[in-house]
This record gives C-alpha cells, sequence and structure tokens, in this order.
C-alpha cells in the first residue's frame, strides 16, 4: 500500500519519490497546503473508496497517518 | 434556430484594493494569497452601485453588437449582490438604458448564474419567446462580505458583464446543469444568522474540483463534441487552484482555461461575462470557434454550455 500512496502523493503534490517516507509530514516536508491537502484525499478516495471528511482532515500529518486512516476506514 | 453572441461589454470598478491593501486589514499577506488563490488584486465599487455596473457592462455588450435599445426584448441580470431587494436590477438596467420593449428580472444561482441565465436566454430564443436578450451577471460582492474574515474577504471582488444574444439560423447544444439543496449550507447568506457570506472553503474547494471536470466532460459527451474541437473553457474565476486543477483533470492544457482571477478575484455571476469580453475584445475569438462556459458555486449549483462564436 506505501508504494501506491506514494505514487499518488508524488503525482497531486509534484515531489520526488525518494522524499517521499513514512514519517513525512505533509506540510512541513512535502511543503503541501490545505488546498493540496484537499486534492490529494480526494485522489486518495477515488483511489480506495472511502470517504475522509474534512474535519478528519486535521488528523492526517504525515504519509503514515494517511496509510493508517485508509486501512482503518476501508 | 439558436441564440447567437453578439456582442459582449463589461465594467469593473475604478477602485484597485491590493493584497498589500487587504494585508493591512486582516491577518493575511500578499504571498499567502497568491500562493492559494491566484488572486493579486480586486476592484472595488466604492461609486458605483451593483445597477450603474449592470447598466455600462449591458451598454457596452449593446455597442459591441450594434443594437438598438429598443430592439432588446428580454434582459435578465444574474446577481447576488442587488442595492435593493425590489425591483430588480434588470428594472433598473431598463430605466438606465431606456430599453422600453424589455421584460425584465433577476436570477439568483450563486456563481453559476450566468451559465444559468445564458441558458434561459438560449431557451427563450429557441422557443421563439424572445428574440433580442441582454444576459448580464453583476455583482457588489464588497457590500455582502465580512471584510473582517480572512476566509473569505481575501477573494471576492466587484464588476459585471454582458453579452447580447439575438436569434439566427443553426443549431445550439444542450447544457448540463445540476443542483444540489442538501448542501446549502456551504456557500451561503442567511439575513437572520449574518449579514454576511459566509464559506465552507474546503468543501466548496472539493465541490469544484470533482464536478467541474464531470460536468464538463458531461456536456461534451450530450453534444457529441470532443474537447479537440473546443478553443477555450471559459470556467468561472473562483481561485487560480481549482482551474488548474479542473484542466489537470480533464487532461486539457492550461492554454486552453484563459483566466483573470488575479486582477478581479471572485465576481461571483459576473467573473464569466467578464472573462468572455476581455478575451472577445482582445481579438482571442473568430466566427465558428467552440467554447465551454462553466459555472459552480452556492446552492450548491453547476453547469457548463457549450457555445459556438
Amino acid at each position: 500500500m506505501l508504494e501506491k500512496v506514494k505514487e499518488i502523493i508524488v503525482e497531486n503534490l509534484g515531489v520526488e519519490e525518494a522524499d517521499v517516507k513514512p514519517e513525512s509530514n505533509f506540510k512541513e516536508d512535502l511543503g503541501a497546503d490545505s488546498l493540496d491537502l484537499f486534492e490529494l484525499v480526494m485522489a486518495l478516495e477515488e483511489e480506495y473508496g472511502v470517504e475522509i471528511p474534512t474535519e478528519d482532515l486535521e488528523k492526517i500529518a504525515t504519509v503514515n497517518d494517511v496509510i493508517e486512516y485508509i486501512e482503518s476506514h476501508k | 434556430m439558436v441564440g447567437k453572441i453578439k456582442g459582449t461589454g463589461s465594467y469593473t470598478p475604478q477602485y484597485r484594493m491590493d493584497n498589500n491593501e487587504l494585508s493591512t486589514m486582516v491577518e493575511t499577506s500578499d504571498e499567502w494569497i497568491r500562493e492559494r488563490t491566484g488572486v493579486v488584486a480586486r476592484h472595488i465599487a466604492k461609486e458605483e452601485t451593483n445597477s450603474e455596473m449592470a447598466s455600462k457592462a449591458g451598454e457596452n455588450a449593446m455597442k459591441n453588437a450594434k443594437v438598438d435599445p429598443l430592439e432588446v426584448d428580454l434582459v435578465i441580470v444574474a446577481t447576488n449582490s442587488p442595492e435593493v431587494q425590489i425591483p430588480s436590477i434588470a428594472c433598473l438596467v431598463q430605466d438606465n438604458l431606456g430599453l422600453k420593449n424589455a421584460t425584465c428580472y433577476d436570477l439568483v444561482a450563486a456563481c453559476s448564474g450566468f451559465v444559468y441565465a445564458y441558458n434561459a436566454g438560449l431557451s427563450y430564443i429557441i422557443s421563439k419567446m424572445y428574440k433580442c436578450i441582454l444576459v448580464i451577471g453583476s455583482e457588489a460582492l464588497s457590500t455582502i462580505v465580512d471584510w473582517s474574515d480572512r476566509g473569505t474577504c481575501i477573494l471576492f471582488g466587484d464588476g459585471a458583464g454582458a453579452v447580447v444574444l439575438k436569434e439566427e439560423e443553426g443549431n445550439y447544444y444542450l447544457p448540463a446543469t445540476h443542483t444540489d439543496g442538501s448542501k446549502h449550507n456551504s456557500l451561503k447568506l442567511y439575513p437572520k444568522e449574518s449579514p454576511y457570506v459566509q464559506m465552507d472553503g474546503g468543501e466548496v474547494f472539493k465541490f469544484a474540483v470533482s464536478k467541474v471536470p464531470t460536468v464538463v466532460e458531461e456536456v461534451l459527451e450530450k453534444n457529441q463534441v470532443e474537447k479537440s474541437e473546443i478553443k477555450y473553457y471559459v470556467l468561472h474565476q473562483a481561485n487560480k487552484r481549482i482551474v488548474e486543477s479542473v484542466a489537470k483533470r480533464l487532461k486539457e492544457p492550461m492554454e486552453k482555461f484563459p483566466m483573470n482571477v488575479m486582477e478581479y478575484g471572485n465576481t461571483s455571476a459576473a467573473s464569466v461575462p467578464i472573462l468572455l469580453d476581455e478575451i472577445n475584445q482582445k481579438g482571442m475569438l473568430e466566427k465558428g470557434d467552440k467554447i465551454v462556459i462553466a459555472g459552480f458555486g452556492g446552492g450548491l449549483t453547476w453547469g457548463a454550455s457549450i457555445i459556438t462564436w
């Protein structure tokens, strides 16, 4: 799952794959702002068929957080 | 029979407020606003009223179309920010421009207003109910924006745009439009709660980025028009990031998406006709060109139409 999520992150945030690590923080390490995160979330929602409500976005800071969120809501 | 756009016109207020000026009013910065919205400045109606801007845009469109005031038999003004509640802004436009033979009314569909009004005008012409229609989008949003809310006041601006639709032989395209009233809380002005526009920015952003590409695909498919046939997509100018995201999702180059949100901000129902007039005045449109116009906003409302120039 990490590889696929990485791919989606690289495509949506325009970052280098080598920079995307499980512990990477979207805002601090990957330079994403809130609108980038919305676009990323939408791409993940489409890929995994989960819904990530806006209020839950606050709980998601790192790549690991996203993977855990999807796994527990699938 | 088709309703052809015979002329365009616009009017934007003299007063230009850049991001730096705004930064003295709320806690924000030029860089922050530019990165998230693309907006550099907006024009504010300090001297003008909504109906005065609508009238000037309408007058300019009639000049461009070489239409006599007495020829106009219908005026539709799409607006969310009229300076009077009764009568409609369209009645004031009629009086200002001497459109004595016209029937006049306003239409409210938030930022989709102009697209809905264009569709209404087109259907009147096809049905032969009216022959020469002035369709205007006009907003004085500065009068309904909370200037202490940095989440919204940085986005909006004032202005008006207009087109003249006239009957002509030819084929028309069916529009694609939608409304989702269950999301009425996402973008609203409920006077008993607050005199200002309230918006759930995140929800509206997600809505726009997901629904606009879908409705554009829908209108193309419905009319069996290929993306390669479309010269420009004239989208409601809500936010540069939305336009970029829509382009990416449609897999179409940014060159096909003219933008002026940088200079005017989000002018709601006025943004599509102001941009149409801008690209028309620049000579970017030739007879026979196909373009798509698309609006999206409070309601929620969204829609797209194909126009042959």
